[in-house]
């Protein structure tokens, strides 16, 4: 049976993070407890191309027209931390639109909702671990957490991997935001390297003439600790 | 070995029904699988208010004791109407349910028990319980997990039968703070 290896420290937010206001009352208070990893730990869902319908991984048609915005392909490769791939799991995105707003009754920012924008995808990785989307940049947009408070513009990502432990949900940011030094979600993660691999980098060779811009995003799930067999050096 | 460092986690935030609520996600099993069960809960704060931004996933074996994956080393089963996985948004007074099958034994060790996952708007990773039968107090007691708690945290793992739903609720923060792990 495998096990998977801890995450560096520093590598996720502290759920108790007090400059991310909503943390207050819903971080744990106690220490947690250890969870071996046994069979249900080690197995679980294995979602992939079965539930992707197609257009799913095309965000910018919705409702019988095109969205407005600066049209993306993001693309990138699941792999683990010991770089293999992940193969064939499933990916969930959701996002705001162009001008910063998400199709939700709760957000009731004063930009406009695009009619043609849901903003929500699904994609499945390839058997190498490598998927693709299309979709439209999203905006930033103010929310209450502190005065002039604004998000980084960023796309949300989830995604199961092939194990329980596996799981994981995060934000793909763009580079050079400026809006970085005053994100408290954003700077959550202590580990400056951890900050970096959050930020898409810029794709000249996936940009397509006259169509989008390409944003490449690497994500990197949890690894299996290594057998003494597999860490002997290859001969072959 | 080159070690990647991993992905960091963020929060789902306050829009997470855009993009990660099933129509399906509640039904564990399909709702005509003879035997079925319901699992049901409120999510709260460390104020005692509910939590109507949550997402709980809920990952379990068939009532065979096994899992549709291949590291389970008697084979990747599939058990008729049932996928082992659900997931379910809390409503706006904080309520979730699921309809499932009890699981079977894992191994000789472990209690039936389901793994539970916690996402939510003020959560910057998810948080990990898990929930036991109130049927199976022997198991319990000899749970090599359970064991490791005290016995008023065991005693909150422990769903409550009331008139044949299994209830349990999720206390992120405070007096009744539901015991979390790391896996």
């Amino acid at each position: 049976m495998p096990t998977y290896r801890p995450d560096r420290p520093g590598t996720h937010p502290d759920y108790d993070s007090p400059a991310y206001r909503s943390t207050a009352l819903r971080h744990p208070t106690k220490p947690l407890h250890l969870l071996p990893q046994r069979l249900t730990e080690v197995t679980g869902p294995l979602f992939g191309a079965d539930r992707v319908q197609p257009g799913d991984d095309d965000l910018t048609h919705w409702a019988g027209g095109e969205a407005v915005g600066q049209r993306i392909i993001v693309h990138g490769r699941v792999m683990d931390s010991g770089g293999r791939p992940v193969p064939d799991t499933l990916l969930e995105v959701w996002q705001a639109n162009a001008g910063g707003r998400y199709r939700h009754p709760v957000d009731q920012w004063a930009a406009p909702l695009d009619p043609h924008f849901a903003g929500h995808g699904r994609t499945a990785a390839d058997s190498d671990g490598h998927y693709r989307f299309t979709t439209i940049k999203p905006g930033a947009y103010p929310w209450k957490n502190h005065a002039n408070a604004w998000r980084p513009a960023h796309i949300h990502f989830s995604l199961f991997g092939q194990a329980f432990t596996q799981r994981l949900v995060t934000q793909m940011y763009f580079p050079d935001d400026p809006l970085f030094f005053q994100d408290p979600i954003f700077n959550s993660v202590p580990d400056e390297r951890g900050r970096a691999r959050m930020v898409s980098a810029y794709d000249h060779d996936v940009t397509t003439d006259h169509w989008a811009l390409g944003f490449r995003f690497d994500i990197v799930l949890r690894g299996r600790e290594q057998t003494p067999f597999e860490s002997e050096p290859d001969d072959d | 070995m080159t070690e990647f460092g991993a992905t960091p986690s963020q929060t789902v935030g306050p829009f997470l029904s855009i993009g990660l609520v099933w129509a399906d996600g509640a039904q564990v099993a399909a709702a005509d699988t003879m035997g079925g069960i319901e699992i049901a809960g409120q999510v709260f704060d460390g104020a005692g208010e509910v939590v109507p931004d949550a997402l709980i996933e809920i990952w379990q074996a068939d009532p065979d004791g096994r899992f549709p994956h291949p590291d389970d080393p008697r084979g990747a089963v599939t058990y008729p109407g049932f996928r082992s996985f659900g997931r379910c948004a809390t409503d706006a007074t904080g309520h979730f349910s699921f309809h499932t099958l009890k699981p079977g034994r894992v191994d000789d060790e472990q209690a039936p028990h389901v793994d539970v996952t916690v996402l939510a708007r003020g959560l910057l990773k998810h948080l990990v319980t898990r929930l036991y039968f109130p049927d199976e107090t022997a198991a319990n007691v000899a749970d090599p997990v359970l064991a490791t708690l005290a016995e008023d945290e065991r005693a909150r793992l422990v769903a409550v039968d009331i008139d044949g739903t299994l209830h349990f609720d999720i206390h992120l923060q405070g007096e009744r703070e539901t015991p979390f792990f790391t896996v």
